[in-house]
């Protein structure tokens, strides 16, 4: 399989059954990853598929490639050391919001911390599907769930904020129902050197159908959601006539051309600024009060993991020769015994 | 001290003491953990090594780093015991006590040999550290030790007087004080100073200051030794009767580390170690991250469940994948090693044991994780077992943890525990070309090509990602008796669960002939495993010698167990255990062979001594020969 001319979507699907149930959006995320697998220039071979457990884990069984369906939030660490051990494969982590949050959450955030080259996509439903509808750490506050009959009182977290905080030096969003954005997202993340963390606000239809129905409902959605573009400002709506500016450190929401507001008093998006403050920022934005925002939130090159551990060990050998067994034995104080 | 020989008393000062030759020494070094006593007692142990003595350690320490100064429970201690035989133990009872403050006399003193040598550090036997050790008078003074031989000695002060000139702070001075001690002993048992400075000036290359005043110290140690009249005779114990090679001293944690780049060099495969640091497992991780000139990568993880899972990812992807941990360290990865028996990947675990259960105790010896090791799963979840005896055998249980590991693919759990992970011993370096062949084959033939399809051994063939024609998953769920794909088929379920056992029951076959000390029949058969070897060999030997009949098997593999096994056990009328637990493997023989087992059992988070085990073996030996 290195003649990559001839590879398609279709060489990227494996001959099990999708067990997902119908009308999940699920579906859409490994149309378009199996729609982008051959466009990378990578041998379908070094492909590898690590997920944990839950609805989203099944993914790699969907996948003509390597793969592992793990136990439950450790999928970081299984290809934190395949990656470590093999840095020439393309190593991807498929996650969900209990799975890389809950259970993973450390996993998850030292993955972030340590920028091992991994593409950790997490399907973000805001929901415990597996198990049949319990709240996860991204439930709204309020929420009836089989667990929070009353409503939910365990506060919800943000996950690009959380991936933010421990140093991500990739982090996008994007939306199932949007397949152009997400193939774009998915794109700029498999090309990223370092960890690439990708949120994809994802449907489940049959315990929490419609969560993300203000930023994907077509006739609501653009004044609901906030694309980031790269250098550009942060303009939003349907006439693309709202922005957002800063007043103090608070932003704000503005009408172009109300009250003198100007594309040039609004905050640019800068995703390859230095430090994550920005990116940061935008992360806290969430409905009804600003847009939510889809797109890179930051993409900042630093050395990777295994970039500096590729270096270590070839400084080792330079400085000390390859290491040899009758070397290593005879080291340090001996004597002789005749 | 057992005295071979005593020469006349009586000298001169400055003259040459007269030298009594004895046949085995053990001393024991004691004193705030915060002292530097393991630092002295390694020291003492590798000039003893290099005089061609046979020896055995067993470093004793609080969890603390350095808890309060002259408390009772920051006592740390060293002990060691050389011989001009083998020498299989530390030693049941010091001869020598080296007690750098009250607090050290009142926790050792009961150990000691009675009429064995006490060198107190007088200085440190201040009204207040007297009561901190809860003292009411001086016991250097009120002659509540006149059954032992005292020496006062202010250490503390003289090593103070020898650095006066070294410009060094009075707390700098006051670390010095251990190389003072150090002085002493090596002049008390004939030892050169030269290389002993040496290593000193080595060891605090980057520090030459601190360096020249442990010297000072040291030679003036080792000249109040000489000089004084307080000591009437030195001690020389000769050597012993050694295999001719060439030896290093190591510790049961260095020697792992140093036979897992042995099975990596071997194989042809990198190492990877993903593991989180923990007591007293930590420096097998220390001795694998320096040596990144071979093929060794380690990855400090961010817990231990990421310790195992990384090193999980590391063996999927081709390399011998490794962890290290401790008893609650184990627990924690225990869900992962159901995924690796899954999987069926080969994948090392080193479960270097500590007094438990929870926290337990971390700095203490036990042995009670073999239940654990070989049961401790849900699901019917088969792991080879297998644990070191000594702290050389883990060179060689490293190798063979791996040989099984590639051999099989499977996890294999390698057992040590504290008292063989920190302890030292002198180990023969091989030659590695007589080190055991490790064969790895990868599979990259997609011809016919099925994930689950085994051979002879019932192992699976490992394929590395990035082998172009054999993209396959693989996962914790039931898995295809052939493909790998997931199967809820009842009677597949059936198949998988009785191959995975079958497949390491099998590895029986492959366990050499177990070799029995002793006659091969008679009254009693001591079964042993892990560090209570030396004990058990030293009381057995005695008993031998006394006229018992009375043999030991000791074991290596536990799971599964030698196929000989069986059959030695119904060769003698009573079997024996010893260990450091309530009766694990006891437990474990039971159920195997039907056959009642007399359990010795120790959890007080010190090793056997001989003659715990000789006591009982002449017990039961009278017992059995009724």
């Amino acid at each position: 399989m290195t003649d990559m001319a001839v590879l398609t979507k279709k060489d990227f699907e494996s001959n099990q059954d999708v067990r997902w149930c119908p009308g999940c959006g699920d579906y859409a995320v490994l149309a378009q990853i199996q729609k982008l697998m051959p466009t990378l220039g990578i041998p379908r071979e070094n492909f590898a598929f690590i997920s944990g457990i839950g609805c989203s884990s099944r993914f790699p069984y969907y996948m003509e490639t390597y793969g592992m369906h793990s136990i439950h939030g450790r999928a970081p660490a299984i290809a934190s050391g395949l990656k470590l051990a093999r840095p020439e494969l393309s190593v991807w982590v498929v996650t969900g919001d209990g799975d890389a949050l809950a259970i993973g959450g450390n996993h998850f955030i030292h993955a972030m911390r340590r920028n091992i080259d991994l593409k950790i996509i997490l399907l973000n439903n805001r929901i415990y599907g597996l198990t049949k509808g319990q709240y996860s750490p991204t439930s709204e506050m309020g929420k009836k769930t089989k667990t929070t009959p009353l409503g939910n009182i365990d506060r919800p977290f943000s996950p690009v904020a959380l991936a933010l905080g421990a140093g991500a030096t990739f982090v996008a969003r994007t939306v199932d129902s949007d397949q152009a954005h997400m193939a774009q997202v998915l794109k700029r993340a498999a090309e990223h050197k370092g960890t690439a963390f990708v949120e994809i606000y994802q449907n489940c239809i049959v315990f929490n159908d419609g969560a993300y129905d203000a930023i994907t409902d077509k006739s609501v959605r653009d004044d609901a959601r906030l694309l980031l573009e790269h250098g550009k400002p942060l303009v939003f709506g349907k006439a693309r006539d709202k922005g957002i500016r800063l007043r103090g450190l608070e932003p704000e929401v503005v009408t172009l051309g109300e009250g003198g507001a100007g594309e040039g008093d609004l905050v640019m998006h800068d995703e390859a600024a230095d430090h994550s403050g920005l990116a940061f920022f935008l992360s806290q934005f969430d409905a009804p009060k600003f847009p939510v925002p889809l797109g890179v939130f930051r993409a900042v090159r630093q050395p990777t993991y295994e970039e500096m551990n590729i270096q270590l060990h070839a400084d080792a050998e330079a400085r000390k020769g390859r290491g040899t067994l009758a070397g290593l034995f005879g080291s340090g104080d001996t004597w002789t015994i005749a | 001290m057992s005295a071979a020989a005593t020469a006349p008393a009586g000298t001169k000062r400055g003259a040459p003491r007269p030298v009594e030759e004895l046949d085995s020494v053990t001393i024991r070094f004691v004193g705030d953990s915060g002292d530097g006593m393991q630092l002295t007692g390694n020291e003492f142990s590798r000039a003893i090594a290099k005089a061609g003595h046979d020896f055995a350690t067993h470093p004793d320490y609080p969890s603390e780093i350095r808890a309060p100064t002259g408390t009772l429970f920051g006592v740390s201690g060293y002990q060691i015991q050389f011989a001009s035989r083998a020498v299989f133990t530390s030693g049941d009872a010091p001869d020598v006590l080296v007690a750098m403050n009250p607090a050290a006399l009142k926790t050792n003193l009961s150990d000691v040999k009675h009429g064995g040598t006490i060198i107190a550090n007088s200085g440190a036997f201040t009204d207040a550290n007297l009561a901190k050790a809860g003292y009411k008078g001086n016991p250097l003074d009120d002659g509540s030790l006149g059954d032992y031989r005292l020496y006062k000695i202010d250490i503390s002060e003289l090593t103070a007087h020898a650095l006066k000139a070294s410009g060094l702070s009075k707390k700098e001075v006051g670390r010095c004080k251990n190389y003072y001690a150090l002085g002493l002993m090596l002049s008390l048992y004939s030892r050169p100073l030269e290389k002993e400075e040496e290593d000193i000036r080595k060891k605090f290359a980057k520090k030459p200051e601190v360096a020249e005043a442990n010297v000072l110290a040291l030679r003036a140690g080792y000249a109040y030794a000489d000089a004084t009249e307080m000591f009437i005779t030195s001690y020389r114990v000769r050597t012993a009767d050694i295999a001719p090679g060439t030896y290093r001293s190591l510790t049961g944690n260095h020697a792992a580390a140093l036979g897992f780049v042995a099975a990596s060099e071997l194989a042809g495969v990198p190492l990877f170690l993903g593991s989180y640091p923990i007591t007293p497992a930590t420096d097998i991780l220390h001795e694998l991250s320096a040596l990144k000139h071979f093929n060794v990568a380690t990855f400090q993880a961010e817990d231990e469940i990421a310790g195992i899972c990384s090193a999980i990812g590391a063996a999927y992807g081709g390399a011998l994948g490794m962890t290290t941990t401790s008893g609650p360290g184990m627990a924690l990865k225990t869900e992962a090693l159901g995924l690796a028996v899954m999987l069926e990947i080969p994948l090392v675990i080193v479960n270097v044991q500590r007094g438990g259960p929870s926290t337990g105790l971390p700095t203490k010896i036990e042995q009670s994780d073999l239940l654990q090791a070989v049961y401790g799963r849900n699901g019917e979840c088969p792991i080879p077992v297998i644990a070191a005896n000594s702290p050389a055998d883990c060179f060689d249980c490293a190798i063979e943890a791996f040989r099984l590991a590639v051999k099989y693919m499977t996890p294999v759990i390698f057992l040590s525990d504290g008292g063989i992970g920190n302890a030292a011993e002198p180990w023969r370096i091989p030659d590695p070309a007589s080190l055991p062949k490790l064969k790895v084959k990868f599979r990259t033939d997609p011809e016919g090509f099925q994930a689950y399809a085994r051979d002879a051994n019932l192992a699976r063939a490992w394929v590395r990602p990035g082998t172009p024609g054999m993209e396959h998953r693989v996962g914790g769920l039931e898995k295809d008796f052939l493909t790998g794909n997931i199967s809820h088929d009842p009677m597949n379920h059936q198949r998988m669960v009785e191959v995975r056992a079958a497949k390491v029951e099998g590895i029986a076959k492959d366990l050499p002939p177990l070799k029995v000390e002793g006659p091969a029949s008679g009254d009693l058969l001591v079964v042993g495993w892990g560090s209570t070897y030396g004990s058990i060999v030293q009381a057995r030997e005695k008993a031998a010698a006394e006229g018992h009949t009375v043999a030991h098997v000791h074991l290596r593999h536990l799971n599964p167990l030698p196929p000989d096994l069986g059959d030695i056990l119904r060769r003698y009328k009573r079997v024996l255990v010893p260990e450091m637990n309530l009766g694990q493997l006891s437990r474990i023989l039971r159920e195997h062979f039907l056959r009642e087992v007399d359990t010795l059992s120790k959890v007080q988070g010190k090793p056997f001594k001989v003659s715990e085990i000789h006591d009982r073996i002449v017990e039961l030996c009278k017992k059995g020969s009724k």
